[in-house]
């Protein structure tokens, strides 16, 4: 009996260690970026472009990583949505009957978010040699748009899926033919889309690898599709292993910067999710 | 007739969130007796069920006010026991729920947790429960398969059978034919009448006929409280409150 | 009018359906290209040899890649082991334990760490894992280390892939039903009793389909580790070691591999052999998963 107490107790506090660990790790590395990032940022951070060249010039910020991310991100998620939202909407109203093909292609989209970014970003630098195209904005966008195909169908799947049956059986019944229902159901989900654009976005700015090879990087502001655009990520990986404390600072205030911009989309697409799921399941 | 009482309920409420699910419940559960607890859904039979061997404790916010003795014992006192007050009541659900394992593992699962490891003794708690339960001469050649691979009405008399093996003193039942064909609900209710002999026996039903075939008192509860309480014939049949004559007027007629 | 209207539902599903195939034909499309890239490389040098030669000498023509998968087997090994235990108890606590109120605080900071970039855990490991394996972990077992190791590496990763296992574990556990864990309580067990012998039991399936997609993502994770893991090109012999995972040799050396003859051939093998194993674990995981999902639909 006491046995027994004893390791159930004992089980419950290392529950309890655990628990403190996982979650707290999120404030361990939130609090180290503050720390070290805080000092460095300053207005001509995030207003001028770096001077005297990225990794040894100690004057200026990362506006041009800022702005290259800003449009990066967001030309992938656009173009990633206009692929997604049809193949969304394909996959719950257009295959009929035919579940098992629409949970293979659920699994296959699932499949695709695994396959890490490096293998896009190396993909997308193959294609480019074979097209003779140089690491640029727009060879930086395609890569990330392949990434974030798979997180923008699954979401919108997932928030199509949460509207009731009978809303789009209401509209076909009333001689509506599948594409006119489907602009419904797209109106129906309008908050829902939203949360998988915030995701999207938020996956697209993170990430390093896949645009390592494709989209270059610039000490500018890159001004057409095909000048080579410096990121965020890109941004700090390259001043962080610079030798000059200015230039590491700037790193520290760029990963501050990258984490607000991520925390903020993150807990934004969270609320958004929540109150969409509860209108949904009223 | 509650000279004897095995299970004593005094003042007991239960509110979930904002909701009173049982107000101000008191009864006295005789000993060796089956009693049904009848009313509509929503009512509160399964509350009331649930709260007496402590099985609402995970529900989330909720809150328990009141007393329950069994054996004189308030199992709601803060020191109390919580797995021996269970281990004393055999709980048997809406539905069977065979644990993740054999046959054989199901049955010994209670006994093996609370110390009994010697195989000859295992070995002749598995047997003697499940011939009460009338199992072992459809299932004593594949003990160790997995108990999911029963019948429903199997899978049900396997969750008797593995409550019983913990030596309880009280049953519990929670609608428990509910999910069950109707020859595995006779074969259910005959064990229940033929249990009573050793147990105390609650059970939760919404069958009329049922409560009239095995229990020998009946509770009928009402939006939470406790409407009438008696000998089942008398419930039945001449009702002193009018809330229970109209209930069980659906049932004569 | 009605046929117009007839003939743009079909247009439309038909460029929905081309988009569809287009979308999850990429997975083909990226194994082709690698493979057909890698090509070179392995009619020049044999697959076995690539895979269990230790010499690394691009220059030269010598790809042997054991040290690079020794190094992603290190890294992931070492984030598995510390990752599965610490996340099976924080599932098992917030499930089981936890009040619905506390619960609502500590899942968000489990979303949170999952939208937490890359290149955020690599930096936050260069600056506080690295040190503190340097001063505080490392001097009690070796004479020296830099900090920057596959156990740093393994750290960074570990943090990394909890949210992944924590949601999918969760989601697993809250999907046993409520009068299973009544059953073994009814007889008596504790609480951890139930959760050993029923929960754990019931939710295996789901578990190893989180580890073995934590696994597939621990490969693949390409910047984090490579800044922290100290990219030398020798099979670890220790958890103080540096070592060197495939990920990070393919971005670490993209910018001359279109110069030395062959290198950009075995790079791509080396993205190659990635693009498959995660394939393949990703495909398994997911199958258990969503079979688990159907089961319970039923």
């Amino acid at each position: 009996m006491i046995r027994r107490k004893l390791e159930e107790n004992f089980f419950r506090t290392l529950m309890i260690l655990a628990t403190i660990l996982v979650t707290g790790s999120f404030f361990l590395i939130v609090g180290t970026i503050l720390y070290r990032g805080v000092p460095f940022m300053t207005w001509d951070m995030i207003s001028k472009i770096p001077g005297g060249g990225f990794y040894i010039g100690k004057e200026g910020g990362v506006l041009n990583a800022i702005i290259g991310s800003l449009y990066v991100a967001g030309g992938a998620t656009v173009l990633g949505l206009f692929i997604s939202i049809p193949v969304a909407i394909y996959i719950n109203m257009y295959l009929g009957g035919r579940i098992w093909l629409a949970n293979g292609l659920r699994i296959a989209f699932d499949v695709l978010f695994g396959i890490p970014s490096i293998v896009y970003g190396a993909f997308g630098f193959l294609i480019m040699v074979y097209f003779g195209i140089r690491a640029s904005l727009l060879g930086g966008i395609v890569a990330v748009t392949l990434l974030v195909i798979p997180i923008l169908v699954r979401t919108l799947d997932e928030v199509i899926r949460t509207v009731p049956k009978e809303l789009g059986d209401a509209t076909l019944s009333l001689g509506a033919t599948r594409w006119e229902t489907a602009k419904v159901v797209i109106r129906q989900i309008r908050p829902g889309v939203f949360t998988a654009i915030l995701l999207s976005f938020g996956r697209a700015i993170g990430d390093v690898a896949s645009v390592l090879f494709t989209a270059g990087f610039s000490d500018n502001i890159p001004t057409s599709l095909h000048q080579p655009a410096a990121t965020l990520p890109l941004a700090i990986f390259f001043q962080l292993g610079s030798p000059v404390a200015e230039v590491q600072g700037r790193a520290y205030a760029s990963a501050l910067i990258l984490t607000i911009i991520v925390l903020i989309i993150t807990i934004l697409s969270s609320i958004l999710a929540k109150r969409f799921s509860k209108n949904n399941s009223r | 007739m509650t000279n004897n009482p095995h299970i004593s309920v005094q003042n007991l409420s239960v509110e979930i969130g904002n909701q009173q699910i049982l107000k101000d419940i008191s009864i006295n559960i005789p000993n060796k007796k089956v009693v049904s607890i009848i009313g509509p859904s929503g009512c509160g039979k399964t509350t009331l069920l649930k709260s007496l061997n402590r099985l609402l404790d995970d529900t989330a916010e909720i809150k328990v006010t009141g007393k329950v003795f069994v054996d004189g014992e308030n199992i709601y006192d803060p020191n109390a026991e919580v797995t021996h007050i269970r281990k004393k009541m055999g709980l048997l659900s809406q539905r069977p729920y065979p644990l993740p394992m054999s046959i054989y593992d199901n049955i010994a699962y209670g006994p093996r947790i609370h110390g009994t490891r010697k195989k000859v003794v295992l070995d002749e708690i598995v047997e003697t429960q499940l011939k009460a339960t009338g199992l072992w001469n459809e299932v004593k050649d594949r003990l160790n398969a997995p108990a999911t691979r029963l019948s429903i009405g199997q899978q049900q008399r396997l969750c008797l059978a593995r409550g019983l093996a913990v030596e309880p003193e009280i049953i519990l039942g929670d609608e428990s034919t509910s999910a069950l064909d109707p020859v595995s609900t006779s074969i259910i209710e005959d064990l229940f009448i033929k249990l009573k002999e050793k147990y105390t026996i609650v059970l939760v039903t919404h069958i009329l006929r049922q409560a009239r075939r095995v229990s020998d008192y009946i509770i009928f509860v009402y939006m939470g409280k406790i409407i009438e309480f008696g000998p089942t014939e008398e419930i039945l049949l001449d009702p002193k409150q009018e809330l229970t004559r109209e209930y069980v007027k659906g049932y004569i007629s | 009018m009605t046929s117009l209207r007839l003939l743009k539902d079909k247009v439309y599903a038909k460029i929905m359906l081309i988009f569809t195939i287009l979308s999850v034909a990429v997975v083909l499309v990226i194994g082709i290209g690698l493979y057909l890239k890698s090509v070179p490389v392995l009619n020049k040098i044999s697959l076995y040899t690539l895979l269990t030669s230790s010499v690394w000498k691009p220059l030269k023509g010598l790809f042997g890649f054991f040290p690079f998968i020794m190094g992603t087997l290190w890294v992931t090994a070492i984030a598995i082991i510390i990752a599965l235990p610490l996340c099976l108890l924080t599932s098992f606590f917030i499930t089981e334990y936890t009040p619905n109120q506390l619960r609502k605080i500590l899942v968000p900071f489990v979303n949170l760490l999952s939208g937490i970039p890359p290149v955020i855990f690599g930096v936050w490991g260069v600056l506080f894992i690295v040190p503190l394996i340097q001063d505080h972990i490392a001097p009690h077992f070796v004479e020296f280390s830099t900090g920057y190791s596959v156990l740093a590496g393994g750290i960074v990763l570990a943090v990394m892939i909890f949210p992944l296992i924590v949601s999918i574990v969760c989601e697993v556990l809250n999907t046993i039903p409520k009068d299973l864990k009544d059953a073994s309580l009814a007889l008596g067990a504790t609480k951890w009793e139930t959760i050993r012998k029923v929960s754990l039991r019931k939710a295996k399936p789901g578990i190893i389909a989180a580890t073995v997609l934590a696994v597939s993502r621990a490969f693949g994770e390409t910047i984090a580790v490579l800044m922290v893991c100290g990219n030398n090109a020798d099979v670890p012999h220790s958890v103080f070691d540096p070592g060197y995972p495939l990920p990070a040799l393919i971005a670490n050396n993209y910018g001359e591999m279109l110069s030395i003859p062959m290198y950009d051939s075995a790079l791509m093998f080396a993205a190659f052999l990635l693009f498959i194993i995660i394939l393949l674990f990703n495909v398994i995981s997911r199958i258990i998963l969503a079979r688990l999902e159907r089961k319970l639909a039923l």
